[in-house]
C-alpha cells in the first residue's frame, strides 16, 4: 500500500506542477477557445467541424502572424456533446490569454442554452452559426448571442419556399401534407413554431414526427410516414439520426428527392453510411456548399502541406469542414472589426462583441478572404444578430453534393413576429430589460 | 492513538446517542464545515466553483437521496434522473405560475412534488424486489423523459421545450455570483444531510435497514413494509427533487430535458455504489470521485504527456480519460467492494491503534 500511495501522490504532484508551468503566457495574444466533440455519439459530425475551425486559425497565424500582428492562441476542450462538460470547458477556458476568451462556439444546442445564461455575466459573445435559439437573433434582448448566417426559423421558411417553388407556387401548398421528422430535443423542436405559423398561412397540413435521441432507431416513425403519406418530409436530425433516416427512407421506399434536410442534416457523414439509398436526398445549405473555395490555396500552403492539420484527406473540402472554416473566419473578422475601433492589441470579450455587432462583410471583402461563392454578404446590426437570412439547397447524387437551387431569402413577415413574441417572453422570464437599439452607437 | 476515545465518558443518553460520539470526529466534521463555508470562499476561483464545487455539492445531495433508497432501504432505483427532473420542472412551474414565490421557496416546495411522484412510483416496490424493481423504476425514468418532452404544459408551451430559471434573489439580494451559488447549494446540502442522518439513526431508518436486511424477518418483528418502503421512496425523492431543482436553477440556469436523462440516473447510481451503500459520507465521497476525477484526468493528461515529449490530441485525451476512469472504478471496487466510505472507516480503525498495532 505504501508504494502504491507514494506513486499516486507523486503523479499528482508532478501533474499539478506541469499544469502550473503551462499557464505562464505571453502578452500580445488573442485567445480563441474551441469547444469540440471528437468523441461520443456525434463525433462523425463534430470532427470535421473542429478540424476546419482549427485549420483556419492555424493558417491565419502562419500566413499573417495572427490578426493585425496579434497572434491567436487556440485551445480545444472536449465536451463530448454533454452539457455539464461543456459548462466545465467554458469555465476552464473563459479566462485564458491576456484578455480572456474572445468568443465561444459550442456547436450544441444544450451547451448554447447553458452558456446563454452565463455569457452576459462574463461579457463573452457566443457565435452560434446556424444553431441555438432562433429568437436569439433579437439583439435587443440577446445582447451576447450571434446566430450568424441563419436561424432555424429562417431554415424552416426557406424549406417551405423551396418546396413551393418546386411545386410551382405557394398556392400549390394548399391541402398538401408536409412532415417534420425531428430529433426530439430543443434543437429538433425549434422549427415547429415557424412551420405551424406557415401551415396556417399557406394551408398545408403539418405533421410533426419526433425521433427519440440519438435517433438510430426509426422503424416506427417510418411506418407512420408510410401510413400518412406526406408529400414532403423535412428532416431535422444530427449525427447518426440523419444517416438512419435516409437508410430507413430507402428501406420503405419513400422517394429521397421528396426529403429535405436542414443544414445540420446535409453533410457527407449523413449520407455516406446510407450508401446508394442516399442518392437524390436534398438538404438546405448554411449558405456554403462542399468543395474548395480560393482560400484553400493558402490552407494547403500553410497548414495542410505542413502537416499541421488533424483533418483526414477526405474531410478537407467537405461540408462540415468548410463550416468550421467559416466559423473561424467570422470570429476572426469580428475581432478584426473590433481592432479597427479599439486598436491592434488583444481584444476583450466586450470589444469582440462590439466587433460582431458591427461586422459587415461585403461581397468584395468575402472575395478578398477567399470565401467567394461560400457565403453571401453579411451585415450584422444591433437589432439583427443574424446578419443574413440566405440559404440554398443541394442534392446528393450518390457521390457528391450538387447545388441545385438559387439563393432564397427568409421571409421576415413570418419570422419577425415569432422572434419578437418569444424574445419578449424570455426577457420577461429572466427579468431582462431590452436594449433600445435606436440609442446604440 | 489519534482516534483513541479513552477518557471520553458518556454520562448521559444524549451523549451516547450523538451523531459523532467521538470528540475527534466532531472536531474534524466541524473543521471541515468551517473550511467549506468560510475558507473555500476566500480561495476558490470561479472555475473551481462552477466546474467543481457546485456540481459536486448538488450531486452529492442527490446521491444522498438515492442512498436512502438503495443503501438504507435496499430498493434498487434507476429513476433518480427523472426524479431530479421532476424537482427541476416543479420548481420551474411554481416559479412562473406563482411569481410572488421566492425561487428558494420554489426549490424547497419542488421537493414535496418530487416526493409525491416518488410515492406513486414506489408502489410497485411493495410487490417486487431486486432487478424487477429496477425495471419498474426504469419505467419512471422513461415516463419522466416522455412527460418533459411531450406534455407542453410542463415547459410552459415554449417552442423548443427548453426552459429558463428565474434570477436567484432573496429580499432584493442578488445571489447569482458563483460564491453565493456555492454557499446556497452547500447550505441546502448540509441541512438536508443533517436531517437525513438523523432520520436514518431513528426508528424510521432502523425500519428501512430491517427491510433491507431481510424483509420477511422485519415484517415478523412488526415493521410495516408498506410504510417503511414508501417513506424511503418519499424521503429519497424529496432529496433528489431538491437536488434537481438546484441543478436546474443554480447550476444550469437554462436546460433541456436531456439534462435529466437515464445517464444522470446511472451517474448517481455509480456515485452511491463507489462511495458506499448505506453511508452519508460515502455519497459525498462518491460524488467527489465521479465529478472531479474525469476533470482532473482531462486537465492533467496533456501536460503530463508534454513532460514526456508527447503531444496528445483532444480526442486521445478524452479516450484516455474514459479508460483510466473506468480502470479506477474497477480498481476501487476490487480493493474495497463496500466503497470509499468503508476505506475511510478502515483508515479510522488503523489510526485508532497507530502507532502501536497489535
Amino acid at each position: 500500500m505504501g508504494l502504491r500511495k507514494a506513486v499516486l501522490l507523486g503523479a499528482a504532484v508532478v501533474s499539478a506542477g506541469v499544469i502550473a508551468a503551462a499557464t505562464a503566457q505571453a502578452q500580445n495574444e488573442q485567445f480563441i477557445p474551441g469547444l469540440v466533440y471528437r468523441t461520443g455519439a456525434y463525433a462523425p459530425n463534430g470532427i470535421p467541424f473542429a478540424d476546419g475551425v482549427a485549420d483556419y486559425i492555424n493558417m491565419i497565424n502562419a500566413r499573417d502572424g495572427g490578426i493585425n500582428g496579434v497572434k491567436i492562441l487556440f485551445e480545444e476542450c472536449e465536451t463530448g456533446y454533454a452539457t455539464d462538460r461543456g459548462v466545465e470547458c467554458y469555465e476552464r477556458l473563459k479566462g485564458k490569454g491576456p484578455t480572456g476568451a474572445s468568443y465561444f462556439s459550442p456547436l450544441s444546442t444544450g451547451i448554447t442554452f447553458a452558456l446563454t445564461e452565463k455569457a452576459p455575466g462574463d461579457k463573452i459573445p457566443l457565435l452560434t452559426m446556424g444553431y441555438g435559439r432562433a429568437d436569439s437573433r433579437d439583439g435587443e434582448v440577446f445582447t451576447w448571442n450571434f446566430p450568424l448566417l441563419g436561424t432555424y426559423w429562417t431554415a424552416a421558411n426557406v424549406a417551405i419556399q423551396f418546396i413551393a417553388k418546386e411545386w410551382g407556387g405557394f398556392d400549390k401548398l394548399k391541402g398538401k401534407k408536409i412532415a417534420l421528422l425531428y430529433h426530439d430535443s430543443p434543437y429538433g423542436k425549434e422549427p415547429i413554431a415557424a412551420l405551424e405559423a406557415m401551415s396556417k398561412k399557406y394551408g398545408f397540413e403539418f405533421l410533426p414526427i419526433p425521433v427519440p435521441a440519438p435517433g438510430s432507431e426509426q422503424k416506427s416513425q417510418w411506418l407512420q410516414i408510410r401510413q400518412q403519406r406526406p408529400d414532403y418530409v423535412l428532416l431535422w436530425g444530427w449525427g447518426v439520426m440523419n444517416s438512419a433516416a435516409v437508410t430507413e427512407a430507402g428501406n420503405v421506399n419513400y422517394p429521397r428527392d421528396k426529403m429535405l434536410g436542414v443544414w445540420w442534416s446535409g453533410a457527407e457523414p449523413d449520407v455516406i453510411p446510407a450508401g446508394d439509398k442516399a442518392a437524390g436526398y436534398k438538404a438546405l445549405m448554411l449558405q456554403h456548399p462542399a468543395g474548395k473555395a480560393p482560400v484553400y490555396a493558402d490552407l494547403e500552403k500553410y497548414v495542410i502541406s505542413q502537416s499541421k492539420s488533424l483533418a483526414k484527406p477526405e474531410e478537407i473540402g467537405s461540408v462540415l469542414y468548410n463550416r468550421g472554416l467559416i466559423n473561424s473566419m467570422l470570429g476572426t473578422e469580428a475581432i478584426r472589426t473590433a481592432m479597427a475601433k479599439f486598436g491592434n492589441k488583444p481584444m476583450t470579450g466586450e470589444q469582440v462583441r462590439w466587433g460582431f455587432e458591427h461586422l459587415n462583410l461585403t461581397a468584395d471583402r468575402i472575395k478578398q478572404l477567399g470565401f467567394e461563392g461560400m457565403i453571401g454578404p453579411l451585415k450584422v446590426t444591433c437589432a439583427d444578430h443574424e446578419g443574413a437570412r440566405l440559404s440554398r439547397v443541394h442534392q446528393w447524387d450518390g457521390k457528391k453534393w450538387n447545388v441545385i437551387s438559387d439563393w432564397f431569402t427568409g421571409d421576415d413577415t413570418i419570422i419577425e413576429p415569432l422572434v419578437k413574441s418569444t424574445a419578449e417572453k424570455y426577457a420577461a422570464e429572466k427579468k431582462i430589460t431590452a436594449r433600445d437599439c435606436s440609442k446604440e452607437s | 492513538m489519534i482516534y483513541r476515545e479513552a477518557g471520553q465518558y458518556k454520562a448521559s443518553y444524549q451523549a451516547d446517542q450523538a451523531i459523532f460520539p467521538i470528540a475527534q470526529d466532531r472536531f474534524v466534521m466541524l473543521a471541515l464545515l468551517a473550511i467549506a463555508f468560510f475558507v473555500v470562499p476566500l480561495v476558490a476561483t470561479e472555475y473551481v466553483y462552477r466546474a467543481v464545487l457546485i456540481p459536486t455539492v448538488i450531486l452529492a445531495l442527490a446521491a444522498i437521496g438515492l442512498n436512502v433508497l438503495m443503501g438504507y432501504c435496499g430498493q434498487v432505483s434507476l429513476g433518480s434522473g427523472a426524479f431530479m427532473g421532476v424537482g427541476a420542472y416543479a420548481a420551474y412551474n411554481l416559479a412562473i405560475r406563482l411569481p410572488f414565490l421566492n425561487p428558494f421557496v420554489c426549490i424547497l416546495l419542488s421537493g414535496f412534488v418530487a416526493a409525491a411522484v416518488g410515492l406513486v412510483f414506489g408502489i410497485p416496490s411493495l410487490r417486487i424486489k431486486g432487478f424487477y424493481l429496477a425495471v419498474a423504476t426504469l419505467a419512471a425514468q422513461f415516463f419522466g423523459d416522455w412527460a418533459f418532452l411531450r406534455v407542453k404544459w410542463i415547459t410552459d408551451y415554449t417552442p423548443s421545450g427548453s426552459v429558463n430559471a428565474p434570477p436567484l434573489q432573496i429580499l432584493g439580494w442578488d445571489l447569482s455570483s458563483p460564491t453565493a451559488n456555492y454557499l446556497v447549494s452547500l447550505a441546502f446540502a448540509v441541512m438536508l444531510a443533517l436531517g437525513v442522518k438523523n432520520i436514518v439513526r431513528g426508528h424510521i431508518g432502523r425500519q428501512w435497514m430491517a427491510i433491507r436486511d431481510m424483509d420477511i424477518a422485519a415484517e415478523i418483528i412488526g415493521v410495516r413494509p408498506m410504510y417503511a418502503k414508501l417513506t424511503a421512496f418519499a424521503v429519497s425523492s424529496f432529496l433528489i427533487g431538491v437536488a434537481g431543482a438546484l441543478w436546474a436553477f443554480v447550476y444550469l440556469g437554462s436546460w433541456e430535458p436531456a439534462a435529466f436523462d437515464i445517464n444522470r440516473s446511472f451517474q448517481l447510481m455509480f456515485m452511491v455504489i463507489i462511495g458506499g451503500l448505506g453511508s452519508i459520507l460515502g455519497s459525498v465521497l462518491g460524488a467527489i470521485f465521479i465529478v472531479v476525477m474525469p476533470i482532473f484526468l482531462n486537465q492533467a493528461l496533456p501536460p503530463l504527456g508534454a513532460a514526456f515529449g508527447w503531444r496528445i490530441s483532444t480526442a486521445t485525451v478524452s479516450h484516455f480519460e474514459a479508460m483510466i476512469f473506468g480502470a479506477l472504478i474497477v480498481f476501487f471496487l476490487v480493493v474495497e467492494p463496500h466503497g470509499l466510505a468503508r476505506l475511510w472507516s478502515i483508515a479510522k480503525e488503523k489510526l485508532r491503534l497507530w502507532p502501536f498495532p497489535h
